[in-house]
């Protein structure tokens, strides 16, 4: 079979404005309205050009690793006693996350358009890992802006991009966390414009990066909807995914818009709960998650009675991010996917159930998923089928796993 | 006290044409409502209106400046522990009013407190208190119906940036919508005070000229007595933001002293 790496056309939106509905466009200063239109009339040429694609594919398939294989959870099934669960292997990916599909594909357009500097932000660092990594392999200087919690907590992903020959840049202002470092990336690009490539890192932003990322990631979706055929003979009855911004969701489901007896799940970050403020989910808490502009883009943004950005938290510095990628919110308001959240508590319990019936040590972010999915397994059939967009591996995320872990008694600290 | 006579659109015209009758460029402060601290602020801008500010933009501190420099993001995110909201900056207008400022006033936001409050019922607070217009840097005219049509009730300013970047397409757009003046942003960047504005910036003023007619007001990066020289003859007004915050640390004084000797430099001797 041959593989789509760029999925594009399959859906309907967004519209020639960038919008999703009421969700999306472009809302940002001057500066950078015209390096969007470039980047736009860049990306539309590069889809136009077999050469473009074939070099995407190659290096997807000889550097990336893919196709990513799927898994089947056949111990975890069996010991939550209900639907089969199948486990898309982004973690199995280059650098250990999906994030590497769109750094990727974003860099090659840098290097069409003759922009030798990546600006990136980072949250857990794996898209910052990514786009190093991908700057790396194409000669491209690459500098990375992070908040300087999401350092504390993310060691060893920071050292990867400093081996890798990225600068990392640490962000102090505001929560010091994702929101922060892609408001310092903007301003580095708006200073830079003209030499500098923002290679954003999930499916948000002014348009056209929503669109662009989305279809970046769109492999991922591609792949496993033809090897859940092959594997099981039909379609899964359910997809899961995390939901930060929502580029490795937004990836899954773009290949299983169209089939409607497929129920998409988004899981966002209920870090402490979804009533004390102290968590992620955009969708979940009304009191607080109202559409909004932040960064460029119309979606649900968690916010005070007055417009200003409210502080997240999650144990997953990935889905720790007030707001959430516009084709989400439009895809939750027709009713074509549902959203819901997993708290720390039970991200940790799902992050150590994988690793112990599995041999899977998913990241904390793919574990809001895998929990959503030991939540939905029991209440369904056996011959019901779950696939979970296991989207990166959880390396990075131990001595945060330990701490918490051990705090919750759950493990021994030494 | 003499009341105001003129409002909104008509303020702001007015004042150009007052700048223009005595040849120099008019002077924009912009200082943000609750830096130090609320009253300091109101007192900084009164200051400020004394020593011959032609008109003042506003700012209403945001929790993420994205086009903001170092300086006025310290200055707003004090303003934001020190409690202050949309609401709290129009009464600031209100009251700047009572004591008797008579300079035009644009309110300087970012989009989404905007949002919060309500496109109508912002324009329609802003025009009550006093407020002649409304500067949104994150707003560009393809999004800005609500605040446009809003605007044009009211008969407040929506005013529109162009940059460096801009092309001619976008200068034309941009021409065709923004209303009071334009907000020409002399670098590719952020806000802040820099030691020298870019050569080729007489080249830049010259291609916007040759495709709008609105007033141009020159901004970011502007801090010294020397480039305020530099604005007569170039431009009909320049906004000083980041020199004037940092001075404001130190209290109203000297915020006001630094305005009396930038809007001297623009004044002509004949």
């Amino acid at each position: 079979m041959e593989t789509v790496y760029i999925q594009t056309g399959a859906a309907d939106v967004p519209d020639a404005r960038g919008y999703f509905g009421e969700f999306g466009g472009r809302f940002v200063p001057e500066t950078l309205m015209p390096a969007l239109d470039e980047l736009m009339a860049a990306y539309q040429d590069a889809l136009a050009d077999p050469a473009f694609q074939a070099r995407l594919a190659y290096l997807q398939k000889t550097y990336t690793g893919r196709p990513t294989p799927v898994t089947h959870a056949a111990r975890l099934s069996q010991h939550l006693g209900g639907a089969q669960i199948y486990l898309k292997r982004e973690d199995l990916a280059h650098t250990g996350a999906h994030k590497i599909n769109n750094a990727l594909g974003q860099a090659l357009l840098a290097q069409r358009m003759g922009k030798r500097r990546i600006v990136a932000e980072t949250g857990a660092g794996q898209h910052g890992v990514a786009s190093a990594t991908a700057a790396a392999l194409l000669g491209l200087d690459c500098h990375v802006y992070m908040g300087s919690v999401d350092i504390a907590r993310q060691q060893p992903n920071v050292f990867r991009m400093k081996l890798l020959g990225a600068e990392v840049i640490p962000v102090e202002s505001g929560s010091k966390t994702l929101k922060d470092a892609i408001n310092e990336a903007i301003r580095d690009w708006v200073t830079n414009v003209c030499t500098t490539f923002y290679l954003l890192g999930s499916a948000l932003g002014p348009h056209p990066y929503p669109m662009m990322v989305r279809d970046f990631q769109s492999v991922i979706g591609v792949e496993a909807r033809a090897q859940m055929l092959e594997l099981t003979g039909r379609l899964p009855d359910v997809c899961i995914a995390c939901v930060g911004g929502g580029s490795n969701a937004i990836g899954l489901f773009h290949a299983f818009r169209q089939d409607a007896d497929v129920d998409l799940i988004g899981v966002e970050a209920g870090g402490r709960g979804v009533q004390g403020g102290e968590h992620a989910a955009r969708f979940a808490d009304p009191a607080f998650g109202r559409p909004g502009v932040l960064h460029g883009t119309r979606s649900y943004v968690l916010q005070d009675a007055d417009g200003q950005i409210a502080n997240t938290h999650s144990v997953s510095a990935g889905l720790d991010y007030a707001s959430v990628g516009p084709e989400h919110a439009y895809l939750r308001s027709q009713e074509r996917a549902f959203y819901t959240y997993a708290t720390d508590e039970e991200a940790l319990e799902a992050f150590q159930v994988l690793a112990q019936w599995e041999g899977i040590i998913p990241a904390l972010e793919s574990a809001h998923a895998v929990a959503e999915a030991i939540k939905r397994a029991p209440t369904l059939p056996r011959d019901a089928i779950i696939l979970i967009n296991l989207s990166g591996r959880g390396d990075k995320d131990l001595d945060t796993a330990m701490r918490e872990l051990a705090a919750r008694g759950r493990v021994q600290a030494d | 006290m003499t009341a105001r006579t003129h409002f909104g659109l008509a303020a702001i015209a007015a004042m150009f044409a007052r700048s223009r009758a005595e040849g120099r460029a008019a002077f924009l402060p912009y200082f943000p409502i609750g830096y130090p601290d609320y009253e300091t602020s109101l007192d900084a801008i009164a200051g400020m209106a004394e020593v011959g500010a032609d008109g003042f933009e506003i700012g209403v501190p945001f929790s993420d400046p994205l086009a903001d420099g170092p300086t006025i993001q310290a200055a707003t995110q004090t303003a934001l522990e020190n409690g202050v909201t949309p609401r709290r900056c129009l009464q600031a207008v209100d009251s700047l009013r009572e004591r008797g400022v008579q300079q035009p006033m644009l309110m300087m936001s970012y989009l989404n407190p905007l949002l919060a409050y309500g496109a109508d019922a912002f324009v329609r607070d802003a025009q009550a208190a006093g407020a002649d217009g409304l500067i949104v840097p994150d707003l560009p005219p393809e999004e800005a119906a609500p605040f446009a049509d809003a605007c044009r009730r009211a008969g407040l300013a929506l005013v529109f940036f162009l940059a460096p970047t801009s092309s001619p397409e976008r200068i034309a757009r941009v021409a065709s919508e923004a209303t009071g003046f334009i907000y020409v942003v002399s670098i590719t960047g952020v806000t802040g005070a820099r030691a020298e504005l870019p050569a080729d910036l007489a080249e830049f003023i010259k291609r916007v000229r040759a495709v709008v007619k609105q007033p141009l007001v020159l901004g970011f990066g502007i801090s010294t007595l020397e480039q305020a020289r530099m604005m007569n003859g170039l431009v009909e007004g320049f906004i000083v933001g980041s020199a004037l915050v940092k001075a404001g640390k130190e209290g109203a004084e000297p915020v006001r002293a630094l305005a009396a000797q930038l809007r001297a430099a623009v004044q002509n001797e004949r």
